[in-house]
């Protein structure tokens, strides 16, 4: 009676840690969305930004946060699938594998300000790229690397040793089974830390203001060839993305409308985000249906 | 636990030329890290007959059965010494190709671990990535595996829904499904019934009575019952060593071990 008691009090704790966690989530989110949406308008999403008079647009920073956002994802995908893959499949159980395991577990609770900077001195200063895409690609690869391998890393290791066992009995090798049946099973779990880990780097602002610099340069949109000097894929240009633009605006801004700009753009980021996550959802679950040959998903 | 003369041993020698052998196990030992679990056994096993190895936990049957194939190869620290022959070559040699070995020799373990793929993949994988890439013959293969494995009938409507939305027991015979599906020569089954039903055991066991036209199996239990009603030999393991080997009939009505005698009829221990 008494086990049962308790029992019915842990849940309705339990519950209700929940509704106000959702709550708070809600919260937050409406609040972001109803003080921004209403300014949001075609014009303010592909509109240039400007620097003085009201009525300026996100249409750049919101290009150069998808092209970083692309540029990174292409360079920190496969070396975390790579590391992460060694370190579950491959790694002997030594003190220099835990020694890695350490380092990646510090690094990826680095403070961004620290990412921001070390790249500012490493990328920006000393490989003399300046401020630019590939700076701050570079250091957003920095910021997101250790989360991503680990986050390999933890979903192939969740992937049960029977599993292996299974692909080696049937004559399969050890490689054959990682990539066929392991990273498969693991495919869930991975397609989340990517998608976490592109929120993460869609909202970074602190890594990019020394990397990938506050302000771009005049881009000339119909020319797309990386090679000219004013085409926006242009990776040695500088680029302001959306979070760092709103960081800007609410601390030097001068534009008269800068409330409604910044409530705007974090309305139009946070949507993105969401977008980014049900795209990612969709595109993983066709994924796994593939590689597991599972028509339907349960 | 009583203890038993381990010198005091009968194991019947099956190689004296009036039998066609499948794989001999010569002085076999094996050790985790510095503890050994297999102290030297040496066994022969009869083709297209079943044989059953019987003895308490942690005797040491899978220990033995998981180095038939090298499955101990991926346990770190593990070490097989002796000799397993096999059609005329020490498999447990360095310069044998285990993986091509594992086509020859299929294992179905205890817990069922079929693949996170849908039913069909999980037949047709293994023989795709050894090259089979003709749709009939996959095909032929999925619907002839199931039946004798006794599944067909359950799953033949949805063969591309997810294995693991299968039960228990649908799940280990599905196991062994993929197991045959390679067209081994030996079957190595540890425990394989202990997660099923008696119907569904009952349908693996007449399979197994069905597969021995083809195959040469080897099969951990510790079901009296089962090992007596499907094994033509029986091993029984004590402590690492194999103390007897006899056929089924003779180990289970005038075993010549104490050790063997106490076991099979529950006085063990
Ligand atoms: N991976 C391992 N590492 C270390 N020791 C092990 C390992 N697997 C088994 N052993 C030991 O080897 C001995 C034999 O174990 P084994 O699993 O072969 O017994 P078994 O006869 O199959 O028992 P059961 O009937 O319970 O399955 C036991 O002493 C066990 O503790
Ligand atoms: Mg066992």
């Amino acid at each position: 009676m008494t086990a049962r008691k308790w029992d019915k009090v842990a849940t309705t704790v339990l519950y209700l840690i929940s509704i106000f966690i959702i709550f708070v989530l809600a919260f937050l989110l409406l609040y972001i969305l109803i003080s921004g949406l209403p300014h949001v308008s075609w014009h303010f999403i592909t509109g240039r930004s400007s620097s003085f008079e009201a009525g300026g647009g996100i249409g750049v920073q919101l290009f150069n946060s998808i092209y970083l956002l692309v540029l990174a994802m292409i360079i920190s995908v496969p070396l975390s699938l790579g590391a992460g893959i060694y370190l579950s499949e491959y790694a002997p159980k030594n003190w220099v594998t835990s020694l890695i395991r350490n380092a990646i577990e510090v690094l990826s609770s680095l403070p961004s300000v620290v990412v921001g900077l070390f790249g500012f001195l490493v990328f920006s200063i000393n490989f003399k790229f300046g401020f630019s895409i590939l700076s701050g690609a570079l250091a957003l690869t920095v910021f997101n690397l250790p989360l991503l391998t680990r986050k390999v890393e933890d979903s192939l290791q969740a992937i049960h040793y029977t599993q292996r066992e299974a692909g080696y009995a049937l004559g399969l090798s050890r490689w054959e089974t990682v990539i066929h049946v392991v990273v498969p099973a693991a495919l869930p779990g991975i397609i989340t830390g990517m998608i976490l880990g592109m929120g993460r780097i869609f909202g970074e602002a602190a890594a990019l203001i020394y990397t990938a610099g506050q302000s771009s340069p005049p881009l000339d949109f119909s020319n797309w060839n990386p090679m000219y000097i004013a085409s926006p894929l242009n990776p040695m240009r500088s680029a302001e993305t959306l979070a760092v633009h709103i960081w800007k605006i609410n601390s030097e801004g001068i534009i008269p409308d800068a409330t409604q700009v910044s409530a705007a753009s974090s309305a139009v980021l946070v949507l993105f985000v969401l977008l980014l996550n049900l795209a990612a959802r969709y595109v993983g679950n066709r994924l796994y249906g593939r590689l597991t040959g599972v028509k339907e998903r349960k | 636990m009583q203890n038993y003369d381990s010198s005091d041993r009968y194991l019947k020698n099956l190689d004296d030329g009036n039998r066609e052998i499948a794989l001999t196990t010569d002085d076999l030992h094996v050790a985790y890290g510095t503890h050994e679990a297999i102290h030297g056994v040496s066994l022969g096993f009869e083709r297209f007959k079943i044989t059953a190895l019987i003895g308490a936990s942690g005797s040491g049957k899978s220990t033995y059965l998981r180095s038939l194939n090298r499955m101990n190869d991926n346990i770190a620290g593990t070490k097989v010494t002796g000799k397993i022959m096999y059609r005329g070559l020490d498999i447990n040699g360095d310069n044998i190709d285990v993986y091509e070995m594992r086509k020859h020799i299929g294992m179905v373990f205890q817990q069922p671990n079929p693949f996170a793929k849908s039913i069909y993949e999980n037949i047709t994988f293994a023989l795709k990535r050894h090259g089979e890439k003709r749709k009939d013959v996959l095909d032929e293969a999925v619907e002839r595996t199931l039946k004798q494995a006794g599944l067909w009938k359950q799953v033949k409507d949805d063969l591309h829904q997810s294995a693991l939305a299968l039960s228990g027991g649908q799940q280990q015979r599905l196991c062994i499904a993929r197991a045959i599906a390679m067209k081994p020569d030996i079957l190595l089954l540890d425990e394989p019934a202990s997660v099923l039903d008696p119907v569904s055991t009952a349908t693996v066991e007449d399979t197994l009575m069905e597969l021995k036209k083809d195959y040469t199996i080897i099969i951990v239990t510790h079901n009296m019952q089962q090992a007596g009603r499907i094994s033509d030999y029986t091993a029984f393991f004590h402590l690492g060593d194999a103390l007897e080997y006899d056929e089924t009939r003779k180990i289970f009505t005038r075993p010549k071990i104490k050790a063997t005698e106490d076991y099979v009829s529950g006085h063990f221990g």
